[in-house]
Parts: structure tokens; C-alpha cells; sequence
């Protein structure tokens, strides 16, 4: 049987190859089993007293996460090192006697343990299950007191994200959560494992590939407890890259001092860069209860909270924008030739548009005006006959032009576009045809028409800059462990607005009306004292969070019920002749732009002209030499 | 099950047999093709395939409990792959000459439809998605790249000495299914594909300074791959050929691999008795590091008997190749008993920690349906050959 002679009819060179690819064959196979013989007994005891206390293990060197700094170099999120507590199940002897122990020294149930135990994967005894991932001093000293008396425990140090300043701009920070199972899936090839925490949300989730770092691991000897004889072979972990945000500390405790017991958004952005210098929403949230853990009841506390903490209302929250859109509905009338910046129209208080009558929020009305006052004033009549004039379909077409109804782009989680409503739209949506009455809502900012607070930033802004939408920028620098610069975010834009210079120009005298002169309705933003000199534009907005009653009196909010009364507007910036700040304030509930928001804005204008650097002041001396 | 499969075949044979002169056309049905039946092939293949399942039964063994469905899974791959292999010696492998060309551009087509729509696990792409099952296409590849280069060499004049020149047409047939399995990335089985398609050349033969010439190309062509790839392609070739530069990874899973061998000894722990494979010291340890489980179980004498046990069937494919009736036959049976060697060596000699660790298979030991199936089928071709050798025979 097998391997006969070579067929005849083959010839003398196949024969050879033959031969040669048998004995190649058999020749490996020796190798193979003299290899075999070599690791199974010559060194075969080395190796079954090996595997006997399965004596050569991994550990994990968890990296450090990425430290996040304010734009002048303060820490605003770093790491702190943690005691975690783990147990290798078959480095221990009696499991019982041991958690008894442990469950004294670390003053918790033991079943509470011993649950944990149970839950552990089984068939792998040599994986440490986490008893305690953050121990205190005391707990720490206790078990290392004990520790040979404990075989298979294992108290390990691994970096812990703290937040400097509980709550302090949390919504743009984020948070960290542990990692779910099906992000574990699909992140599986990125190094993620099972107890790792990651990004959840803002900077923290955005930049998560930046921050994360990688995890390192050492091979280990251990002795038949478990305990460490030797290190055979160590890879470091690598901390992650640090983030220099946009973010000026004083500035941003400034805005959430305004908020304080208000629900609301503040964004200070600077026109010309786009840099986020500050992003209040409030109320607020503590991070580091993210790290630690929410107890059931205090998680269902902050879901069902009514003014809804989890949100970030400066991206995600979308408001009618009140007169603070009657910008839009000015440079629509001058680009379109409806009306000249000169032409007068009449309010006196009311205006009749079929059988209905629109009313002016000055109940005596304006009486004879200009473009110029009405804007000042924010004369609603004046603004109803533009609306008018305009239809909804070109207020819309402006409307988009200043970006209106589009996301910023901002890099932050869950930005909302809000909404430009047209004809068309309101047909599909609702079915029901567009009124006219309703072009004269739209012209005053309310009725369908939705923004967020950062939209209204960079659409002032592009006024406040000379018509360049810039792309809010959060991060200015990646850096890595040593400071040297990885990536260098740089500011973006969108491109210019689609307007005449004139209308530019119009739109910036007239906002800086609003504040500046005797009438307007922001001059509660003007500031105080040495700061007087410089010039400040603006715009209130009242937007209605319901059909006003008929004969609801001007100013009388606090007898209304809180959740009908009206969100409060500011949008502004200074200086006005060469803007380096816009802050939008938005307060859900607070009543008049002008009394509610503008003051909080004067608040934050303030923090910052006092500390202005001092590059930025020899930049306007220069300016104003030429 | 392996039983019955033993006496299933000729019983079947044998009915058909009894029609013999009723059409004597029919190749199929010459009383001669039992006569030349591979009873020898056979008897090793269901032999390997045994020792593979008590092996696969112990790597699935873990603290008291079997992972039973994936030993179910596999003894439904290995029974289709039977039909399979059935079906694969039925017909004349004339007919395998026939389709060559238009399987291997099938292969190619599923190589590349595995880079588009594949599922990406642990950063590659190998395996598509077909509903309830899934499977790899490079698998598939080897046995059609085996039946083209065997056409084309078969139906050439001359029958050794090749030229440069002349094998231009076979290296781009080789490099096409290479450079798609590159790209998945799969470099080892991309590399297992070449040392097969080297066999098939060498074994046709190649004019010696032809040879010097290509072998001095391709060795001068390494630096400039090098030059080309880019930092983490380095590392990753850097970590295949040496292991213990990733201590965590696979340089931690050969030390492991090595501690499971050896302290199997000559006796080895007994059956079910390893604690490396079972403790979970080591990954895929019922895939590709399948081997660790036979040799800590069953020690020396263990991995002995299935040594033995490979290169018996290994010679007997070679016997086959030197006996068929044609050149066709002769290239595929060698081929086919190429493909089984390099994965053997490559599998084992990556076990014992001799070897980069790359994701290759143990024929019929390791579980893996594409690979269980592929492999019989590419076994039910080599009985084929075997059992039509006698037309020519004198």
C-alpha cells in the first residue's frame, strides 16, 4: 500500500521533484516534533509548573486622560488617582473568610460582595473582579494593613476624572459615563474594555479620541497567592492629549453667577474667531456625580427636573426669537427696496389687519417714526407693515442668508437648527395654508420661527464683524503630555453675508441705538463707570411663550404663571466700532429683554473689559493712532 | 456520525456499480472506479477529523460545562463538507479543467465583494455576511487558485524549464487574489496563498537562472516594500516576526501557547484535564491555537499520533499526484496536498512558537465552517484524481 514506486511514464526531472517535496515534507515535520520534544520534555517541568499556579499573567496600566485647560492655561478638568479594589477568585483560599474580612474593612454589606462575586463571568478565575473602584484613605489603609493575610486581593492606583469646579461650565465640558455593551461591540478595536469610562457628552465625548490615551499592560510573575514576584515585561500607557478650550474661566464663572436661579443660556463668543468665551446653561449639573454614581433617586431627580439640567440650552435649546429677528426683517426691506431707511410710518399702538388687530408692546404706540427708532425703540407696528410688505417667503430667504435655521456647526453633541418657517413648510407640516396675518408675527420674531442661543451669536456676530459668519470654535489647541502642540484648531468661516455694505453699516448704527440712545430698549447694557466710554450694540427681544390676552397690560409679568410668561432676549456686543465680544443671554421665563436679559449681559461685558488683556488694548491703541 | 459516513460512500458506489451496463458511457460507474478508490485517504481523513473533535470537545470544555453549540456547529459544517466531498469526487475532474477559469473569477469577484460589503472584525475584513451564515472567501480562494494554475500548467507544451516570461500570466494569477487578501488586511493567509502557488511552480518546474533571477527580484523588492509601507504597517509586520514585541498581545499568547505545550509532557494532563486552554490563557484557543489543547491533554503522545497521522496523509497526497492518469490531475492533487502542508507547518510551527502568529487554521482540527467545508472539498477532489487514475495507467 502507499507510496509505491514512481509511475514509469513520468519523467527523470518530476521524479526528482518528487522525491524533494517528500523530503521536504518529512524534514519539517521532524523540526516540527523535535520542537515538540524540546518544549515538552526537555523543558516540559519549567512549563508544567508553569501552568500549575498559571503563574504568568496580564495586568492593565490604565492611561491618564487628556488634562482640559481654559484658554490661559488654568485647569479646568485633571485626574486624580484612585484606589481600586479588585479579587483574583483562584489566588484565594477561603472566598468567604475573605470577604468578611473585607466587607469590615471596607464598612459594606457582604452580600453586597458576594453579589458581585457572583455576577463575575465565570470560567475565568484568573480575571479580577472590582469590589471598589474608589477607595478612601481609610479603607485603604485597612486592607493594606492586612494585605498577606489576604492572598488574591489586589489594591491597585488608577488616574479618576475630577473636575475641578463642581458644575463649572458642565454642559460644554461633558461628562464621562462607563462604557455600554454595545459601544463596547463596535469599539472593541479602538482598546476599549468592559469597566472603561468614556466621553458621554460636550468636549469630553467630542474630543474623546484626543483625551482617551492608551492603555498599557505588564507581564507578570506571581506566586501561588497572586502576589507579584516580578515584572518580565512593561509597556507603558499613554496619557492622552490635553485640550486648551476657547473658554475663559472668569468669564464663564461670571455668566453662571447671572444665571444663578434662572434657567437659561448665556454664549460670549468673540466675532472675529469664533472662540466660545464663555457657555452657561443653567441649571447646572454636578460631573463628578458622573464619575461617582447616581443613586436611582438622585438620577430620577435631575430627569425629571422641570427646567430640564441635562440640557445644554445655549446649542440645544430652541426659542422664538422675538424682535431680536427684526434685524433680519430690516436688511430684507432695504436689500428689497420695500422702504427707505427715511420713510416714516405711523404707530399708535394698534394695527388692523382684516378683522384683527395687531397691537405694538407700547400700548400708547410711537406715533410718527423712522426705520432708524423703530429699530431703537423696537416698534412693533412699524415691523407688522415691513412684514407686510415683505411676505414670509423673502423674511425667509433673509432669514437664511443670516443662517438662520441651520446648524453652527459648533463641535459640541445634540445641536439643534432651528427653524425658518416658509409657506410650504407650514402646508405640509400642518396642513394649513399660510395666513397673511401670520407674515406680521414672523416680522416680529414670533410664530413659528425658532433659534438657538449660539445661532444668534454668529448671526450677530456676522453684523457685529462686518458680515463673515465665523464657525464657533471650542478647542484652540491639542497638546500633548509634554505641551508640544499636536493640532492647532483653527478659526473657520462659512463665508460673508449676502448683503450690501450700506445695510451692514445701517444695521450696526442702528443696534448700537438700541443701547446708546435716550429711547432704546437695551440701555440697561450700557456700562457702568470708567467702562462708559465704550460704545455697546445691541438688541432686546421678548419672545411670547403664548398668545398674549387681548388686553394684557404692558409689564405686568409677575402676575402671569411662570411657565406662560415670556423668554427674555439680549444680543449684543462691544465695542461697537470694533467688536471683540458678542454675548447672547436667553432666560426661559424671565419676562422683558430689555429688564431681564440686557443686565445679565452688562454683567458679563463688564467681567470682560475689566480683565481685557492688555495685547488686546495696545491692538485699539494702535488702532486708534492711525 | 463518522461511522456511518464510512460505510454510506460505498454503498452508494456499490449501487451505482451494479448499473454498469445499462450506460457504459458514464465514467462514473466503471466498476474500476471502486477498485481505485482511496480507502487509505479516506480512513486518515476521518481519522484527523476524529482526533479534531475530541480536541475541539475539550477546548469547549470550561469548568464543568461544554460550549455546545459551537461543537454542534462544527459537526454540521464537517457533514455538509462530506456532501460536499462526495459531490467532489463523483464527477470527473475533467470537469474541474473545464470550469477553471470562470471559479476563478468567481473567487475573485467574492474577494472583492469581502472588501466592500465585508463585516470588519478586529480592524479587517474577512468574512461575508450571507444571512444566517457567514463565510471567507480566501478560504474558497485556495482550492480555485490551485485548479487555475493546475489548467494552465496542464495544457502547456512544454513540461519543465519554464522561463521568465512564460510565467508572467500564472504570477498575476497568483497576485490578484494575493494583493485583495492584503488588502482585507490577511497577510497570512495572503503569504499561505503564495507558498502554495510557489509549490505548484517549483513542482512544474522553473529554469534555474530563471529562478535565481526571480528570487534576487523579489529579495531586492523587500526594502522598497518596506520604504513604501507606512509607520504602523512597519509595526505590524515587526510584531508578526517577533512576537515579544507586543507583550501584551500575541508575544503574551505564544508564551502562553508554549506553557500549554510543554507542560502537557510525555503523557500528557488527560482529557479534559488541561487548565490553559480552559482557564482562558489562551484566545482562539479552539481555533487557530487549537493545537495547545491536544498537546497539554494528551502530551507527547498526542501530538505524535497527529503528526503521524498529517504526514501520512500528506505522502499519500503526493502518491496520488504521482499516479494520476494526466498532468491536470497530477497538479491538482499536488496542489491540494501543498495547500494542507503549508497550512500544517504554518499552524503548528505558529503554536510552538517558531513561527509569526498569524490567523491560520488546523485542517480539519480547528473549528471554522468555511475551512471545514473547503478542505473537504478540496479531500473529495484528491479522491477523485486518485480513483480515476487507471486511464492511462499501463
Amino acid at each position: 500500500m502507499g507510496f509505491g514506486p514512481l509511475n514509469s511514464s513520468s519523467g527523470n526531472g518530476d521524479r526528482l521533484r518528487f522525491q524533494v517535496a517528500v523530503y521536504l515534507v518529512v524534514s519539517i515535520f521532524v523540526v516540527l516534533l523535535l520542537r515538540i520534544w524540546f518544549l515538552q520534555i526537555i523543558r516540559g517541568e519549567t512549563y508544567r509548573d508553569l501552568s500549575e499556579n498559571n503563574r504568568i499573567r496580564l495586568e492593565d496600566i490604565a492611561p491618564t486622560r487628556g488634562i482640559i485647560y481654559d484658554r490661559h492655561g488654568r485647569i479646568l478638568v485633571d485626574n486624580r488617582p484612585a484606589f481600586k479594589l479588585a479579587i483574583v477568585r483562584a489566588d484565594v483560599s477561603d472566598l468567604q473568610q475573605t470577604l468578611d474580612k473585607l466587607s469590615r474593612f471596607l464598612e459594606v454589606e457582604q452580600n453586597q460582595l458576594e453579589e458581585k462575586v457572583r455576577n463575575a463571568p465565570k470560567g475565568a478565575p484568573f480575571r479580577p473582579i472590582l469590589l471598589n473602584r474608589d477607595m478612601n484613605r481609610n479603607q485603604v489603609a485597612a486592607v493594606e494593613t492586612h494585605r498577606f493575610n489576604l492572598p488574591g486581593v489586589k489594591v491597585q492606583i488608577e488616574p479618576r476624572r475630577s473636575y475641578e469646579r463642581p458644575s463649572f461650565a458642565a454642559h460644554l465640558i461633558g461628562y464621562l459615563g462607563e462604557i455600554g455593551e454595545a459601544q463596547l461591540r463596535k469599539r472593541q478595536n479602538q482598546g476599549y474594555k468592559l469597566g472603561d469610562y468614556l466621553g458621554r457628552y460636550g468636549v469630553e465625548m467630542e474630543w474623546e479620541m484626543s483625551l482617551k490615551g492608551q492603555r498599557g499592560g505588564r507581564q507578570v510573575e506571581a506566586d501561588a497567592a497572586g502576589r507579584q514576584l516580578q515584572i518580565l515585561r512593561e509597556i507603558p500607557s499613554q496619557p492622552g492629549h490635553n485640550l486648551v478650550l476657547t473658554l475663559d474661566t472668569q468669564l464663564q464663572l461670571e455668566a453662571e453667577r447671572a444665571l444663578e436661579g434662572k434657567a437659561g443660556a448665556i454664549v460670549a463668543m468673540d466675532p472675529n474667531t469664533g472662540d466660545i468665551l464663555a457657555m452657561a446653561s443653567s441649571p447646572a449639573f454636578d460631573q463628578n456625580q458622573f464619575v461617582r454614581g447616581f443613586t436611582p433617586s438622585e438620577w430620577q431627580a435631575i430627569v425629571d427636573h422641570p427646567q430640564h439640567p441635562l440640557e445644554n440650552k445655549a446649542i440645544q435649546g430652541q426659542y422664538p426669537l422675538g424682535s431680536t429677528f427684526k434685524p433680519v426683517v430690516v436688511a430684507a426691506a432695504l436689500e428689497e427696496g420695500v422702504i427707505e431707511p427715511e420713510t416714516m410710518l405711523t404707530c399708535n399702538g394698534e394695527y388692523q389687519l382684516g378683522n384683527h388687530v395687531y397691537r405694538c408692546w407700547k400700548k400708547r404706540g410711537h406715533g410718527e417714526i423712522a426705520l432708524f427708532q423703530a429699530v431703537v425703540q423696537s416698534c412693533d407696528i412699524y415691523f407688522y407693515q415691513l412684514g407686510q410688505r415683505l411676505g414670509v417667503e423673502r423674511m425667509a430667504d433673509y432669514a437664511r442668508r443670516f443662517r438662520l435655521g441651520s446648524r453652527t456647526l459648533v463641535r459640541l453633541n445634540n445641536e439643534a437648527g432651528g427653524l425658518v418657517p416658509t409657506a410650504r413648510w407650514k402646508l405640509r407640516r400642518f396642513g394649513i395654508p399660510w395666513q397673511k396675518g401670520e407674515d406680521l408675527v414672523t416680522a416680529i420674531g414670533q410664530g413659528f420661527l425658532l433659534a438657538t442661543p449660539i445661532q444668534m451669536s454668529v448671526f450677530y456676530g456676522a453684523i457685529a464683524n462686518g458680515g463673515v459668519f465665523v464657525k464657533p470654535r471650542v478647542v484652540m489647541r491639542v497638546e500633548d503630555a509634554d505641551g508640544g502642540v499636536v493640532n492647532k484648531v483653527q478659526p473657520e468661516a462659512f463665508g460673508r453675508i449676502d448683503l450690501s455694505p450700506g445695510t451692514v453699516a445701517f444695521l450696526q448704527r442702528a443696534l448700537e441705538g438700541v443701547v446708546q440712545e435716550p429711547r432704546g430698549t437695551g440701555r440697561a447694557a450700557l456700562l457702568p463707570g470708567k467702562l462708559r466710554g465704550l460704545r455697546v450694540a445691541g438688541k432686546t427681544g421678548t419672545a411670547q411663550v403664548v398668545r398674549a390676552p387681548e388686553d394684557d397690560e404692558e409689564g405686568d409679568e409677575s402676575e402671569v404663571p411662570y411657565k406662560f410668561r415670556d423668554h427674555a432676549w439680549f444680543v449684543t456686543y462691544a465695542p461697537a466700532e470694533a467688536p471683540e465680544i458678542v454675548v447672547t443671554v436667553l432666560v426661559e421665563h424671565g419676562g422683558h429683554g430689555g429688564s431681564a436679559a440686557a443686565p445679565l449681559a452688562r454683567q458679563v461685558m463688564e467681567v470682560y473689559f475689566k480683565n481685557r488683556p492688555k495685547v488686546q488694548e495696545a491692538k485699539l491703541e494702535a488702532r486708534s493712532e492711525q | 456520525m463518522v461511522l456511518t459516513a464510512l460505510f454510506l460512500v460505498p454503498s452508494r458506489a456499490q449501487v451505482t456499480s451494479n448499473h454498469l451496463r445499462i450506460s457504459e458511457k458514464c465514467p462514473m460507474i466503471d466498476r474500476r472506479l471502486i477498485q481505485n478508490f482511496d480507502w487509505l485517504l479516506l480512513l486518515l481523513t476521518f481519522a484527523i477529523m476524529a482526533v479534531g473533535l475530541v480536541t475541539l470537545y475539550s477546548a469547549l470544555f470550561s469548568g464543568g460545562g461544554v460550549r455546545g453549540s459551537i461543537l454542534t456547529r462544527q459537526i454540521y459544517w464537517l457533514g455538509l463538507g462530506m456532501v460536499v466531498m462526495v459531490l467532489a469526487f463523483s464527477l470527473d475532474y475533467q470537469w474541474l479543467e473545464r470550469f477553471a477559469y470562470p471559479a476563478y473569477v468567481i473567487g475573485i469577484l467574492l474577494l472583492m465583494a469581502v472588501l466592500i460589503f465585508g463585516k470588519t472584525v478586529s480592524g479587517s475584513k474577512r468574512w461575508l455576511d450571507l444571512g444566517p451564515l457567514v463565510a471567507q472567501p480566501s478560504e474558497l480562494m485556495k482550492p480555485l487558485l490551485v485548479i487555475a494554475l493546475a489548467r494552465f500548467f496542464a495544457r502547456q507544451e512544454k513540461r519543465e524549464s519554464y522561463k521568465l516570461r512564460e510565467l508572467a500570466l500564472p504570477a498575476l494569477m497568483v497576485l490578484v487574489p494575493v494583493a485583495l487578501i492584503v488588502l482585507e488586511p490577511d497577510l497570512g493567509t495572503a503569504a499561505l496563498l503564495l507558498g502554495i502557488a510557489a509549490s505548484i511552480i517549483l513542482f512544474v518546474g522553473v529554469r534555474p537562472s530563471s529562478l535565481l533571477v526571480l528570487a534576487g527580484f523579489s529579495l531586492s523588492a523587500l526594502p522598497l516594500f518596506w520604504y513604501l509601507m507606512k509607520g504602523y504597517q512597519r509595526q505590524r509586520i515587526l510584531t508578526l516576526l517577533d512576537p515579544s514585541r507586543d507583550p501584551l498581545g500575541s508575544g503574551y499568547h505564544i508564551i502562553q501557547a508554549k506553557i500549554a505545550v510543554g507542560s502537557g509532557q510525555f503523557w500528557g494532563k488527560g482529557f479534559l484535564k488541561g487548565t490553559q486552554g480552559q482557564l482562558r490563557f489562551i484566545p482562539e484557543h479552539h481555533t487557530d491555537f487549537i493545537f495547545t489543547v491536544l498537546a497539554e491533554e494528551w502530551g507527547f503522545v498526542g501530538a505524535l499520533l497527529l503528526l503521524a497521522l498529517l504526514l501520512c496523509f500528506l505522502l499519500r497526497g503526493m502518491s496520488v499526484a504521482r499516479r494520476s492518469r494526466d498532468q491536470f490531475g497530477a497538479l491538482l492533487a499536488f496542489g491540494i496536498t501543498a495547500t494542507v502542508f503549508w497550512h500544517v507547518a504554518v499552524n503548528i510551527g505558529m503554536v510552538l512558537g517558531m513561527l509569526p502568529v498569524v490567523g491560520i487554521p488546523l485542517p480539519l482540527v480547528s473549528y471554522g465552517g468555511s475551512s471545514a467545508v473547503v478542505t473537504m472539498a478540496s479531500i473529495g477532489i484528491l479522491l477523485n484524481v486518485a480513483m480515476r487514475k487507471f486511464v492511462f495507467q499501463k
